[in-house]
């Protein structure tokens, strides 16, 4: 096992990528993902991969369309405003059945917003990235150590599925150091038969396409496509369950939030309280079961998100009405403290789960 | 089991505050600990004040924001203005007198006054006051072992700076007997 150094998350989510085998980085420059652009322009050419910063983000999504169809593990990364422009080229990538990795390291919004660190891409990354029927897998990070797994894994889950795969990362994580032990580097990557690499005659030629006039094709395709979801979302729910067996309060919580609900749950149980946390790691597919295995025993739910309020929405759908689910947060780059959440805790608690 | 330290350091741009706060950081990596190194970001860094927060502990690290102190070191008058009233009971604030001119005592903190600007030129140390804040922490605090300090230094400076090594341990010492 190699050692821990302490790096940033978002060198240690771009070191992580190269030894996945990803060898094309197509991106432009914004606060606070910018570090992990510079990291790839240093390393990439020592690896003989590509790093090229692109014109815009529209320019770098469509380049990642291009090295995905070519067969090759490619990432590009941004944060929220960025991400806005790279949705359409996300898009076409669901619609051509294209593996590829696109990091956000989110900052606060709408609009050019802030700089400091949110979660209020939630709803964009898990239910309307790019127009049309479609989904993408997307990762909550929660440490550095995480931003490297998470990311070394993602190319795998890219191919596997074919599709695009989120790493919905904050400011917070991209910035702050953490010892981290990074991944073993591999060098066999999976084939890919469908890739346009050119064939000189020895096979039909592959297609690459997102374009179907035909109705009744196309929504073939689309409903092949969702028998694929299906299949993502029963084999690959992920979240992380701490103290959740005798919880009468749940909190639920991804990526920085969830370190400090962490924090929340650890302070009310010293008090008494019997708190206890789920953290999404996949926040599509939603980690339902993870949900529904606390159902009979938890007295309320509590979301915690730095946002106004948009996972709860998925808490609530699993939920369904049998028990009360509230909302905490903080919004606009301000980062909640884990004497809020508790207060929020005690608050419910005296309410009892009414 | 060793105590847990919520650690503040805060200054103008370019005095190397992210860099003394990394030393600190890799001392906890060296022990083995929990730790976490938060910068400030953003427009703030370029000629106005940079902070970064700093954690140590045993148990995993929940927020890397520190938002009460129990060691702050503060190397301008903005600084030491924004952050001391957020130190906790029983802390510890360092402040480099030099740059800092108007401190005042802080009900239930140790206030440590060092000319740590003053001391690196002096000494032949320019833009060595950073680290010279950090042996004054250690020696006030012992966040670390002292070994452990000076090979948190080896970590830090990169190789092509190798001959800042000793300076930086110079520095160092310079902090820990002020």
């Amino acid at each position: 096992m190699s050692e821990k150094v302490l790096m940033k998350g978002n060198e240690a989510l771009a070191e992580s990528a190269i030894r996945a085998g990803c060898r094309f980085f197509f991106g432009y420059p914004i606060t606070p993902q910018t570090e992990l652009a510079a990291y790839m322009s240093k390393r990439m050419p020592k690896e003989g991969g590509t790093y090229l910063q692109a014109e815009s983000e529209i320019a770098a999504i469509n380049m990642v369309y291009g090295a995905s169809a070519a067969g090759a593990r490619v990432m590009t990364s941004s944060s929220s405003p960025g991400i806005s422009l790279k949705t359409e080229g996300i898009s076409y990538m669901i619609g051509a059945d294209l593996p590829g990795v696109i990091i956000n390291v989110q900052r606060g919004g709408p609009g050019l917003g802030g700089i400091q660190p949110s979660q209020s891409d939630y709803w964009q990354a898990t239910r309307a990235l790019g127009h049309g029927d479609g989904q993408i897998i997307v990762l909550a990070p929660s440490t550095v150590q995480e931003m490297a797994d998470l990311a070394y894994g993602a190319f795998d889950l890219a191919d596997t599925y074919r599709t695009p795969v989120m790493i919905l990362a904050d400011g917070m994580l991209g910035q702050m150091m953490e010892p981290v032990v990074l991944p073993e580097r591999r060098d066999e990557l999976p084939e890919k038969p469908w890739a346009t690499t050119g064939h000189k005659g020895q096979r039909p030629h592959n297609v690459v396409n997102s374009l179907y006039l035909t109705a009744d094709a196309l929504e073939k395709l689309n409903v092949e496509r969702f028998e694929r979801y299906e299949v993502i979302k029963r084999e690959e729910q992920r979240a992380e369950c701490v103290m959740t067996e005798d919880a009468d309060i749940v909190l639920v919580a991804f990526g920085a939030s969830a370190r400090i609900a962490r924090s929340a749950v650890v302070h009310a149980r010293e008090k008494g309280i019997k708190a206890g946390l789920i953290r999404p790691i996949t926040l599509w597919p939603f980690p339902t079961d993870a949900i529904e295995a606390t159902i009979g025993t938890a007295k309320a739910y509590l979301s915690v998100e730095m946002n106004m309020g948009q996972m709860v929405d998925d808490v609530r759908l699993v939920v369904n009405g049998r028990k009360p689910v509230e909302f905490y947060g903080r919004t606009g780059g301000v980062i909640p403290t884990p004497a809020e959440v508790l207060a929020k805790i005690e608050e419910m608690n005296a309410k009892g789960g009414e | 089991m060793a105590a847990t330290h919520n650690i503040v350091l805060a200054g103008f741009g370019g005095q190397g505050i992210l860099f003394a706060g990394k030393v600190i950081a890799s001392a906890g990596l060296i022990e083995g600990r929990e730790l976490s190194w938060l910068p400030s970001y953003g427009p703030e860094m370029r000629g106005g004040t940079a902070n970064c927060s700093v954690v140590l502990s045993d148990e995993p690290v929940g927020s890397p924001l520190v938002t009460a102190p129990d060691a702050l070191v503060v190397m301008n008058q903005p600084s030491f203005d924004k952050f001391r009233d957020t130190v906790v009971e029983g802390g510890v604030v360092v402040a480099d007198s030099t740059l800092v001119p108007n401190t005042s005592e802080i009900p239930g903190a140790k206030l440590c006054c060092i000319p740590a600007t003053q001391l690196a030129e002096e000494a032949g140390l320019k833009g060595l006051a950073n680290i010279i804040c950090v042996g004054k922490l250690f020696a006030e605090v012992g966040f670390c072992d002292r070994e452990t300090l000076f090979a948190a230094i080896d970590k830090c400076v990169p190789p092509k700076k190798a001959a800042m090594i000793e300076k930086n341990k110079q520095a160092l010492e310079i902090g820990m007997n002020a």
